[in-house]
């Protein structure tokens, strides 16, 4: 059957959504029952995982089949992108929501613990003698004496690896639109090289936070922050990466024109946005 | 003056070469792209989840109907009043207006389909997954969540294993919103008729934009708060734990940031429906079109700064329940706005009360009631009276049920006889409309006075003064719920069949549906119309 | 339920809808409408409501009335012809502006209203506040005074599942209390208001006085009655299983007989004329408990009557090496309660004779037959 450019193109039934659904029902459900206590939920849950990876990779798959077959005109490329952008928002505002956590207890709980405003008896009856500082892990010392990661060292240097890195993509970018196919390829390539490197670092970064400074998820309001800011930004650096990986091996085969090249697109923006949240992360919980 | 719609016969086709109009077998359902069985499939759900969340609280009412414990116990009770909330606001509002989108948007801006029909098949299908999570919960040791809908910290810890259940459940619900948002925005921002440009699109169409910003706001906040949840109940952090640093009302802010702007997305797109109705049965161009538009920006815009006057009790600075009062009061103005539009389109028009115009009117009339509570709840000091009452139930359950249900109602009869090309059975339908009215009054009417009487809300039992009112609000409730059935007969008989609707279907009404044929082809639009 | 409230059942639902035409109609009576109150702010808040009210019910008049006009003469039955007018810049400005401006007459008295809530300038006295799931906890600062305050005992009997006790035979179903909180008239108090577990919500409608209780954090308001006598409110923020259950009484005396209370409890007397709210019982509980019956009352709510608990927070009796471990352990436990959980402990709330008979109680129900008993000296011994 034929899709001539003009039309829209509208795919037939796919049965990767509903393999989806099943996929997060495994996954979500097996790590509910792993939380409530039962060891088995974890496996049920990883094996969710696995059957997500496979739709993902044949979900994608088929798109990435059609978009070579040439049946996406202009006005699906558009429909693409402006779906990759809003999603984009959407994941800012869950962001939103940590930064928002962060602020309100530096900003106001603590202080308020503190005696501040109109929270003097606060002090004076709950937590005697607790003093508004930052970081703090509240008046009781929720999880007793730690240290904070200094902004220089590792952080320093991770800052400067994603910045370089969203250099690196944006020569790749470049060069794509140029048709300079060796520069493209290792552009992405090093992008992905410095984005796993970050990984890398983070987790080192953790392990000296646990074994030494005994910074921890449980120390506090400081270490609830810390640790949720900088993890789900983690992850999301992981996700970036390994989505360029795959971009990677694309390139590989030699999809991409200087034309049309979405898929690239949204793995750069994808990442540009991990390194704005990088940023403010940089600056609020490590430099502030 | 309101946009003029054209469209000629060669302008749909029913199908072409490779679209055998609709697959058939379960198949067509589990893997469809097609926004019109999609919407089918939102709209079934939505009813079913009506019915469950309305026969849990229909334990709750049936509890209530006298003081004393006779039926449940306490426990139970908070289950119920959580879970009906949780399936309603989640399950059966939010779904019915996707649902409507889906059938209805690409239609109304001449478009071929949603702008991305996989991820649209995947928003329907995370619903199941969803509440399966929520529902199970009734059934695990603990019993269901029972800390409200609103799930304040440190209560809501004390959940059983319904806990993560329910944080999953959230995280998927919003996953699914989320996608029905991009998709919607997308579709409406580039999917359009060439010449259907912005200020010519219906106002449903609008609404439902706005809407969807409202929902890529919110939802991935919300996501956030319930994680954070799981975080101080499985991993040791401290967010809501004063002891830590933390603070149990930060959870309350997060919340509800997420919160009010929820349930302006639970209105506005009835907003968009009853503008629709209003035009074509007062026989007249909807008044201020423009100023519609503006309003309910405006609304969506200040939605954001006022989620604070849910806590008015909770401690804030004088500076902060100073704001979120003048912030909150201010909505009154747009939401006039509109009021008095609708009102100046029904002048000097020339009216017939056709049932989904009777729906309209009565959401007129009953969403301001509402409306009014509202704004007597905005002012701080007079809140500290009224938060927590019946008075907030009444409130809530008057922009909601004669709101945002009638809005769906008055949506389902006014364009189910393009989907099924069936009239609707006018009598019974006039009689369902009767029924709803008259006892949704009943119901939620004397649940103003227990309210200012005194009377919390979320309590199983109650102190004997309150008797009267209570009875007569159960058994409001008890004919609410049973005319309910008559809509899904109705509903059945116009699907079974029945006088075949022209394409038309009502008096010259405007709008590129009309232009084609009852029951609306499997593809519609596949070259755009003209809009002039 | 008792044959008078099956008759009272039938002729309400008979009467009901008779009712429901004359309710709206009936604003001033007190059961319909918001309380006055006995204090200056509750009044100015009362008068508040009723602006806003008036105001909503005029504009209401008006914008229905219109919309009813036009229901009526614009119908096509009437051979109303549609006229085509789409809009109008001027009416849409009237209708943004006049609204603007109720908006702003409104809001400020309200405002007004609120900065004289956040007054606490020269209290003359402060009780902290604290709740517990289910009951309120006070204590006079300055004074040795502190006790809890829980569901009236006839109350709590009454309101158990299928207790078939008529409440409507029970004075004050549900807003009575052990131990009223006892304040002096024309005072102003100021009230600490914090929670030990979950968030609770302190209300007394006739104050307009409700902020919430939360847990780490310490709220304040304050109060001034210009009345005595006994007054009534309720818990306001969902706080669990018996979140409907811990009712909040104020007593306000005259400013001698607080002096002489305040006195008598300082020397730990109970005092007849307050605390005898307690005493005066509806006939149900005038007769000795049985120590399942106490069990059902104090510790049902949590352990539930099977003994089976509520799993984590509430944990279960029956397989709990308490109940059939050493008997001084049992008893610390029921006493002074365990830190670091929601268990507190009972001994300033029942007697010697009850806690022992709860304790033998659980010690031999749910089949655990230990044959143990304690008697009210064992306890009177460990106090
Ligand atoms: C569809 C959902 C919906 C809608 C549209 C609204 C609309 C409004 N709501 Fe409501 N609200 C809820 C759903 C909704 N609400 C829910 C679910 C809760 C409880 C949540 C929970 O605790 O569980 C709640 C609770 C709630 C509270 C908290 C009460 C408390 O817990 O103490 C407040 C307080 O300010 C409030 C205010 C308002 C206001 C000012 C509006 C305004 O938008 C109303 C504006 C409309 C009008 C005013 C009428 C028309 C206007 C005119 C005719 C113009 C002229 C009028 C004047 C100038 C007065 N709402
Ligand atoms: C979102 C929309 C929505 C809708 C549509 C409804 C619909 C209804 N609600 Fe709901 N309600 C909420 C949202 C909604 N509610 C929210 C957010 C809360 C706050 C929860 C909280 O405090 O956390 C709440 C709380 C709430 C309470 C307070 C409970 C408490 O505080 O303890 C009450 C009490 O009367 C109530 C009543 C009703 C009734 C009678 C209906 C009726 O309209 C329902 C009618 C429908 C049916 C009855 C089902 C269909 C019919 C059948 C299944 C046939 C069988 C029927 C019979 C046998 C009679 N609701
Ligand atoms: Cu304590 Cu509700
Ligand atoms: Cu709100």
């Amino acid at each position: 059957m034929d899709h001539t450019h003009d039309k829209y193109y509208i795919p037939h039934g796919s049965h990767w959504p509903i393999v989806g659904s099943f996929a997060l029902f495994v996954m979500l459900g097996g790590f509910a029952v792993y939380l409530n206590g039962a060891a088995i939920g974890g496996t049920a849950s990883l094996f969710g995982l696995a059957v997500l990876v496979v739709m993902m990779a044949g979900w994608f798959g088929n798109v990435i089949t059609e978009s070579m077959a040439g049946y996406y005109n202009p006005q699906v490329d558009k429909s693409f992108r402006m779906g990759m952008m809003w999603f984009i928002f959407s994941e800012v505002m869950f962001f939103a929501a940590f930064f928002g956590a962060l602020f309100y207890a530096r900003q106001l709980a603590i202080p308020w613990l503190g005696g501040e405003g109109t929270k003097f008896m606060t002090n004076l009856m709950l937590w005697p003698g607790f003093e508004a500082l930052w970081p703090s892990n509240g008046p009781a010392h929720a999880g007793g004496e730690f240290e904070t990661m200094a902004a220089t060292g590792l952080p320093a240097i991770n800052t400067a690896i994603l910045l370089s890195s969203s250099v690196t993509i944006t020569i790749a970018h470049h060069a794509l639109k140029n048709g300079n196919r060796l520069q493209l390829n290792l552009g992405v390539l090093v992008t992905v090289i410095l984005g796993f490197s970050f990984i890398y670092l983070q987790a080192t970064e953790y392990m000296h936070a646990y074994s030494e400074l005994n910074l921890k998820l449980s120390t506090g309001i400081y270490g609830s922050t810390f640790f949720v800011l900088t993890g789900f930004h983690g992850l999301h650096v992981t996700v970036g990466a390994i989505f360029l990986t795959v971009i990677w091996f694309r390139i590989l085969r030699g999809h991409f024109t200087p034309q049309k090249h979405f898929a690239f697109e949204a793995a750069s923006w994808y990442w540009h946005f991990v390194d704005v949240v990088w940023l403010c992360l940089y600056f609020f919980v490590y430099w502030l | 003056m309101g946009p003029e719609y054209e469209a000629t016969a060669d302008q749909y086709q029913a199908d072409d070469h490779d679209h055998h109009g609709a697959p058939s077998g379960i198949k067509r359902w589990l893997f469809s792209t097609n926004h019109k069985d999609i919407g089918t499939m939102y709209l079934v759900f939505s009813l079913l989840m009506f019915f469950v969340g309305g026969t849990m609280i229909m334990i709750v009412r049936a509890e209530l109907f006298q003081p004393g414990l006779q039926f449940v116990d306490p426990a139970f009770f908070n289950q119920m009043t959580t879970m009906h909330a949780l399936v309603m606001v989640f399950g059966a509002i939010m779904p019915a207006f996707v649902g409507l989108a889906n059938w209805m948007i690409p239609m109304m801006v001449g478009a071929p389909d949603m702008a991305l029909p996989r991820m649209n098949n995947w928003s329907f299908w995370l619903l199941p997954v969803g509440f399966t999570f929520l529902l199970a919960t009734l059934i695990m040791p603990g019993g269901a969540p029972a800390a409200g809908w609103t799930m304040y910290p440190p209560l809501v810890l004390q959940t059983g294993d319904a806990f993560p259940f329910l944080v999953f459940a959230v995280h998927i619900l919003g996953a699914s919103s989320i996608m029905g948002a991009i998709n919607i925005i997308v579709t409406i921002m580039n999917m359009r008729a060439p010449t259907m440009t912005l200020l010519k699109m219906p106002l449903f169409v609008w609404t439902w934009f706005i809407t969807a910003f409202l929902l890529l706001a919110a939802m991935p906040v919300f996501a956030g708060a319930v994680t954070m949840l799981l975080f101080d109940q499985f991993f040791g952090s401290h967010f809501f734990n004063a002891a830590g640093g933390g603070d149990p009302v930060m959870f309350q802010h997060i919340f509800w940031f997420f919160g009010h702007p929820e349930v302006y997305i639970m209105i506005l797109p009835a907003f968009g429906i009853v503008s629709e109705i209003i035009p074509t049965f007062a026989r007249k161009p909807l008044f201020g079109y423009n100023s519609m538009v503006y309003a309910t920006a405006s609304i969506a815009v200040l939605s954001f700064i006022v989620w604070a006057h849910h806590m008015f009790t909770v401690g804030m600075p004088l500076a902060g329940e100073l704001f979120f009062m003048f912030s909150t009061m201010l909505i009154a103005v747009p939401t006039g706005v509109k009021v008095f539009n609708w009102i100046a389109t029904m002048w000097r028009g020339s009216m017939t009360f056709e049932t989904p115009m009777l729906f309209s009117l009565a959401f007129v009339f009953l969403f301001t009631i509402g409306g009014f509570s509202g704004l007597m709840l905005a002012i701080t000091p007079v809140d500290f009276q009224y938060h927590d009452t019946y008075f907030v139930v009444a409130h809530f359950h008057y922009v909601l049920v004669p709101g945002s249900l009638f809005g769906i109602m008055a949506g389902v009869y006014y364009w189910l006889p393009k989907w099924t090309g069936h009239i609707v059975n006018e009598k019974l339908a006039k009689t369902h409309f009767w029924l709803s009215a008259i006892f949704v009054n009943i119901t939620f009417f004397p649940q103003h006075f227990l309210g200012l009487a005194g009377m919390p809300r979320r309590i199983p039992d109650y102190s004997t003064q309150f008797a009267d009112f209570n009875m007569m609000s159960s058994l409001g409730a008890f004919g609410f719920g049973l005319s309910q059935l008559l809509f899904v007969y109705i509903v059945y008989q116009a699907v079974k069949g029945g006088e075949k609707a022209s394409g038309e279907v009502w008096d010259n009404p405007k709008g590129l549906e009309w232009t084609v044929p009852s029951p609306a082809p499997h593809h519609t639009f596949e070259t755009a119309p003209e809009v002039r | 339920m008792t044959n008078s409230s099956g008759f009272r059942l039938a002729g309400k639902i008979t009467t009901l809808l008779g009712l429901m035409i004359i309710a709206p109609t009936a604003f001033a009576d007190m059961v319909l409408n918001l309380r006055r109150g006995v204090t200056d702010i509750s009044q100015t808040v009362y008068e508040l409501h009723m602006l806003i009210l008036w105001v909503c019910v005029v504009i209401a008049i008006v914008v229905f009335g219109i919309m009813i006009v036009s229901i009526v003469l614009h119908r096509r039955s009437r051979g109303a012809e549609a006229a085509g007018f789409s809009h109008s810049t001027k009416a849409e400005l009237i209708w943004t502006i006049i609204p603007v401006i109720i908006l702003i007459w409104m809001a400020v008295p309200a405002a007004k209203t609120l900065v004289v809530m956040e007054d606490f300038r020269d209290s003359e006295m402060t009780i902290k506040v604290t709740g517990y799931q289910w009951k309120w906890h006070y204590s006079y600062l300055g004074t040795e005074v502190d006790f809890f305050s829980t569901l009236a005992r006839s109350s709590n009997i009454a309101r158990q599942l299928r207790s078939g006790v008529d409440p409507f035979s029970v004075e004050n179903y549900l807003l009575d209390v052990d131990k009223p909180l006892v304040v002096p008239v024309d005072t102003k108090i100021r009230l600490l208001i914090t929670s030990n577990d979950v968030i609770h919500a302190w209300w007394m409608p006739s104050f307009a006085v409700k902020k919430d209780a939360i847990p780490g954090f310490i709220n304040e308001v304050w109060f001034k009655a210009n009345e005595t006598g006994t007054f009534r409110g309720q818990c306001a923020e969902l706080c669990g299983r018996g979140h409907g259950f811990m009712p909040i009484v104020v007593d306000v005396l005259s400013r001698q007989d607080y002096a002489a209370w305040i006195d008598a409890k300082g020397r730990g007397e109970t005092v007849a004329m307050v605390d005898s709210t307690a005493a005066a019982e509806a006939p149900a509980a005038a007769r000795e408990l049985s120590g399942e019956e106490l069990y059902n009352i104090s510790c049902g709510a949590c352990h539930q009557a099977n003994g089976q608990g509520l799993p984590p927070t509430f944990p279960s009796l029956v397989d709990s090496a308490m109940v059939d471990g050493p008997i001084a352990e049992h008893i610390d436990i029921v006493m002074n309660g365990r830190v670091g959980t929601a268990m507190v402990g009972f001994s300033t709330q029942l007697s010697d004779a009850e806690l022992a008979a709860i304790i033998s109680y659980e010690r031999n129900a749910w089949g655990l037959n230990s044959g143990d008993t304690v008697q009210a000296s064992d306890i009177a011994a460990a106090r």
